[in-house]
């Protein structure tokens, strides 16, 4: 790593804050104003920011650790990373001099940065001595019993979701439009004391679906018969293939661990979204291997009000080990080794036509039946809006007569229009999701040149 | 590919050889009960409906396929601007992101209200020709939509495309009402006949276009075009577009703009007047003079000249069809009303030559017997402002510093912000600046609101000045809290260093309000603060990485 390190990009500063407000009040310090005393060197950032106490805010942003930024700022926010470390990035991006590089921190940010790496340095070596002699291994008895409990208290809970099926498909899916919500909320409560996640997931959404507008009863029964058929491939996973029933645990939210070989690739981030409710934020990131050519995602998980700890803008890529979970068709994988820090590329992935986007979620559903949607790049797709349907948006094939369309949620996101503007009527690339329910965009690039424009 | 499977997000087909997905669905609705299944070997029914529910929808969706593909639209007009900076492109970005929410809400602190910034950002690539990035078009023209004062310059920047893209949404609609012509280019002014056709049939939004564009380059044409249609068209229409002819107006107008004095219409009528009285040589501004003059006159009589004024005894036919409204506005006299109003349209170089020979400053000068004064100077500034007369807005100004200049006095606030447009930028500034050095703060902002952005230097450190003095008096910024905004918005960036001085946090006086230092730091902070970034945004959008030519 040279001296420095890869100055990075604002945009890059900005995808790490933990939501919008964060990114807002960040901006408004990333100038030269409010600091001083501001340096870098050897991957780390420093600063002092002046708020709207007598005494300056110590900031201090670590990005040499090759697991993630760690950020330490002596404010009381509980934003993580805070606005002020965020500033102090966006100042340090800017480049213009007003961080300088410097070869010492100062004491205050020398002894917290010296504490990190130490802690990081045992850890590591505590991995690699770990695998041996760790804890987990230390009574293999007690794990299998813990493990033999756990899945029978799922059996009992698919068992009982079973009944609960039966019993609303002997009642008809009418009668259960009446019941309203609360029957499904008390069943997913009971799916999580069943320690069954997954079906406590599955559930929830059950009980939304009557309320989801014309053509309901026929939504509610292919989700009740995908979860019908998850539960039975529980009861009889002892008949299944390994790698679809290593699917079937992963899907109903038993714990994994990555078990695949490691690998080594240029992995470009093509897309980082989150999702949350009211517990949990949780954080994809859609990798695409330049020599492998693989799609693969990390997930990041953070508690409500703080952003997940790991943040790969779009547009940077990183050399790195990946090592995808147990499971049939599994794109899951977990970051393993890092070999640089991540730095912007100019790469794209390929893409193909709609036709094979539909025929890849085909495939993939031979390996994992519950595959809501795949990830895929379309290349030279138009949108277009379908005045049939309402004047609902679809990505059209440039050449050729065939046309995704793209997902209800979708349409009600500025991403959309977004996506709209950067074709201009014109062919663009395009990363997204493909499944049952249409196309999700996440991503775009442009034509000619240009960088990828995130849509989500 | 046709039967093969179902087209995405449709509804499913029928099958052969099993149980339709129909059938499927409308035994669920009702239950196994009602409506049990036909073979369920061995199975209770309700799972064998949800095996052969399982087994078709994964079939379903495995058999996906893409839909037909919809008319694709029209390809954007190109864009032949270049393209914007990078750095330029990510400020613009955060400045749209700050759009949203903030303004208004809570004390600012010490960081700089980017959302202000705005306007000058798109003045400034504006004036260097940039194009909008394409992605960013939907954030400009929802900033377009919340803001009405920032729609010119967006819209200008957003360029081609973004109305291209407001076709599409119906939220945008704004930017097609906006742009001239709806969004259609207009008909070039040398294509006579494309004018007159969009002339005779275009809507009223296009044709008061067409006139303005015309009235640009091309006066006598927009005019031939109003006379050829002048009677067939609808008072409110006439009105509308007569005021158009304010821009190049020139005594060519005046056989129109006369006979436009005998409209039906009251109001197109007083228009019509207006206009004439500001071509000097008008046949009624010559009227206006010869009644205006028969009223003031100097008493030599007096122990020193004096300004004696009469004013008219009635408001007869001619004065009424050369524009003067007979009827005062409740509280007001009849005569001096009329007076006002004939003094306000004469042009002002009537009044050496009727007055002895004085100059505008000697004039100005003269006492005014029987408390005319206040009528008279007021009258005048308004036909100064209205004949953009640099010499007499001056001497009615009078000096910056004089003790009745603070003071409400015969000239309001408001006149003095009109008179001031008529001098240069230069000395405006330098009058605005004495004023402020002499009376403070607190009366300047409206007279802030008309000098030249940037701020000249003199004025610049008299605004300044001033806030340091308040400072020292111990109020609270938040009372300048308008001139601090202006301040950060239209100060000079190379002013920056000069502040640095003001950033410290004073000790607390006795006599000052309790933590007024704090704050004073915290709003200077601010300004330095907003006047690096502006320095900064300038040198993004210069194309070699300094500042621009617009210098915000």
């Amino acid at each position: 790593m040279t001296e420095q390190g890869v100055r990075w990009t604002a945009d890059q500063v900005l995808a790490l804050a933990p939501d919008a407000a964060s990114r807002k009040a960040g901006s408004r310090l990333g100038t030269a104003g409010p600091w001083s005393g501001a340096g870098s060197g050897e991957g780390t950032v420093w600063g002092l920011c002046k708020g709207s106490g007598s005494r300056p805010y110590q900031t201090v942003v670590d990005l040499a650790d090759v697991t993630g930024p760690g950020y330490k700022c002596s404010c009381p926010s509980r934003k993580f990373p805070c606005k002020h470390a965020l500033g102090l990035l966006l100042l340090w991006a800017e480049g213009d001099g007003s961080v300088p590089v410097a070869a010492e921190p100062p004491d205050w940010a020398g002894q917290w940065l010296s504490g990190r790496r130490e802690r990081a340095e045992n850890k590591r070596a505590g991995d690699d001595g770990g695998a041996a002699s760790g804890s987990g291994a230390a009574d293999p008895d007690a794990a299998r019993r813990r493990a033999e409990r756990r899945a029978k208290r799922v059996t009992a809970g698919a068992t009982e979701l079973e009944q609960r099926l039966a019993d609303l498909l002997r009642g008809g899916l009418a009668a259960a439009e009446q019941a309203g919500y609360g029957q499904w909320d008390e069943t997913a409560a009971r799916m999580v004391d069943a320690q069954a996640p997954g079906l406590a997931a599955r559930v929830r959404e059950l009980g939304a679906i009557p309320a989801s507008g014309p053509g309901w009863p026929a939504r509610l029964l292919e989700e009740s018969a995908l979860l019908h058929l998850l539960d039975q491939g529980w009861l009889h996973r002892d008949r299944l293939p390994d790698a679809l029933a290593a699917t079937v645990r992963s899907r109903l939210g038993l714990p994994a661990a990555p078990d695949g070989p490691p690998q080594r690739d240029r992995w470009l981030v093509l897309a980082q979204y989150d999702t949350s409710d009211a517990k949990l934020t949780t954080r994809r990131i859609w990798l695409h291997g330049a020599g492998s050519g693989l799609t693969r995602l990390l997930l990041s998980y953070g508690a409500a009000g703080r952003a997940p700890e790991l943040s790969l803008p779009v547009g940077l890529a990183l050399d790195a080990d990946l090592s995808v979970f147990p499971g049939a068709g599994q794109v899951r994988a977990a970051l393993g080794e890092q070999y640089a820090p991540p730095a912007p590329a100019a790469l794209r992935p390929p893409g193909g036509t709609t036709a094979e986007a539909a025929a890849r979620y085909g495939e993939a559903l031979r390996a994992d039946p519950w595959l809501d949607s795949v990830p895929v790049t379309l290349d030279r797709v138009v949108p277009a809006q379908d005045t049939g349907a309402g004047g609902a948006w679809q990505l059209a094939d440039a050449e050729g007569d065939s046309a995704l369309p793209l997902t209800e949620a979708f349409r009600s996101r500025p991403g959309l229009w977004r996506l709209v503007a950067l074709s201009g009527g014109a062919p663009v690339r395009v990363f997204g999701e493909c499944g049952h329910r249409g196309f999700t965009p996440l991503t775009a690039w442009p034509e000619g040149p240009g960088d990828p424009v995130t849509l989500c | 590919m046709e039967g093969e499977g179902d087209v995405m997000n449709g509804t499913p087909s029928t099958r052969n050889g099993e149980a339709p997905w129909e059938e499927l669905v409308t035994a669920a609705l009702l239950g196994t009960d009602r409506r049990p299944p036909a073979a369920a070997a061995g199975r209770e029914a309700p799972l064998a409906l949800l095996d052969a529910a399982a087994v078709a929808t994964v079939r379903r969706r495995a058999g996906l396929r893409p839909g037909r593909a919809a008319r694709r639209p029209e390809p954007a007009p190109e864009d032949p601007r270049p393209a914007l900076p990078a750095a330029a492109a990510r400020r613009l970005a955060a400045l749209l992101a700050d759009r949203s929410g903030g303004a208004g809400g809570g004390r600012r602190g010490s960081s700089p209200d980017l959302m202000e910034l705005l306007p000058q950002w798109l003045a400034a690539a504006g004036a260097h020709g940039y194009a909008a990035p394409a992605q960013t078009l939907p954030a400009l023209l929802d900033a377009a939509r919340g803001r009405t004062d920032l729609r010119p310059a967006a819209l200008a920047f957003a360029g081609p495309r973004a109305l291209w893209l407001a076709r599409l949404n119906p939220d945008w609609r704004f930017a097609l009402r906006a742009a001239p012509g709806g969004g259609a280019a207009l008909p070039d002014a040398g294509d006579g006949e494309a004018v007159r056709r969009l002339w005779q049939e275009g809507l009223f939004a296009e044709r008061v276009a067409l006139l303005g564009a015309l009235r640009a380059g091309t006066p006598a044409v927009a005019r031939e075009l109003l006379e050829g249609t002048w009677s067939t068209e609808r008072a409110e229409d006439r009105l509308m577009f007569l005021d158009s002819l304010r821009a190049g107006l020139s005594a060519e107008d005046e056989p129109f703009l006369e006979q436009a004095l005998g409209d039906r219409s009251r109001n197109v009528r007083a228009t019509a007047a207006e206009l004439l009285s500001s071509l000097p040589g008008s046949a009624l501004a010559g009227r206006m003079a010869g009644r205006a003059a028969a009223c003031v006159a100097v008493d030599r009589t007096a122990a020193s000249p004096t300004l004696v004024v009469e004013a008219p005894h009635e408001c007869d036919p001619g004065m009424e069809r050369d524009g003067v409204a007979a009827k005062p506005p409740t509280g007001r006299g009849e005569r001096s009303w009329w007076l006002a109003q004939l003094v306000e349209a004469t042009p002002l170089g009537t009044w050496p030559g009727r007055l002895g020979g004085r100059t505008p400053e000697q004039i100005v000068a003269l006492p005014v017997a029987d408390g005319w004064q206040g009528e008279l100077h007021a009258a005048w500034c308004r036909a100064a402002v209205r004949q953009r007369d640099a010499e007499w807005s001056r001497v009615l100004l009078g000096s910056p510093s004089a003790p009745e200049a603070g003071g409400p006095g015969a000239v309001s606030l408001a006149e003095r912000a009109k008179l001031l447009a008529a001098l240069d930028a230069g000395e405006r500034a330098e009058w605005v600046a004495g004023f402020i050095a002499t009376h403070g703060l607190s009366e300047a902002f409206q007279l802030l609101g008309v000098c030249a952005v940037p701020w000249a230097a003199p004025l610049g450190r008299a605004v300044v000045d001033a806030l340091d003095i308040a400072r020292d008096a111990g109020s609270y910024p938040w009372s300048f809290s308008g001139v601090m905004g202006l301040a950060e918005r239209c100060l000079d960036p190379a002013e920056a260093t000069r502040l640095d001085g003001l950033l410290a946090i004073p000790d607390e006086r006795e006599d000052a309000s309790p933590g007024a230092g704090g704050y004073w730091a915290e709003a200077f902070q601010r300004l330095v603060t907003t006047l690096r970034l502006r320095a900064a945004m300038a040198g993004e959008l210069a194309p070699d990485g300094t500042p621009g030519p617009s210098g915000t």
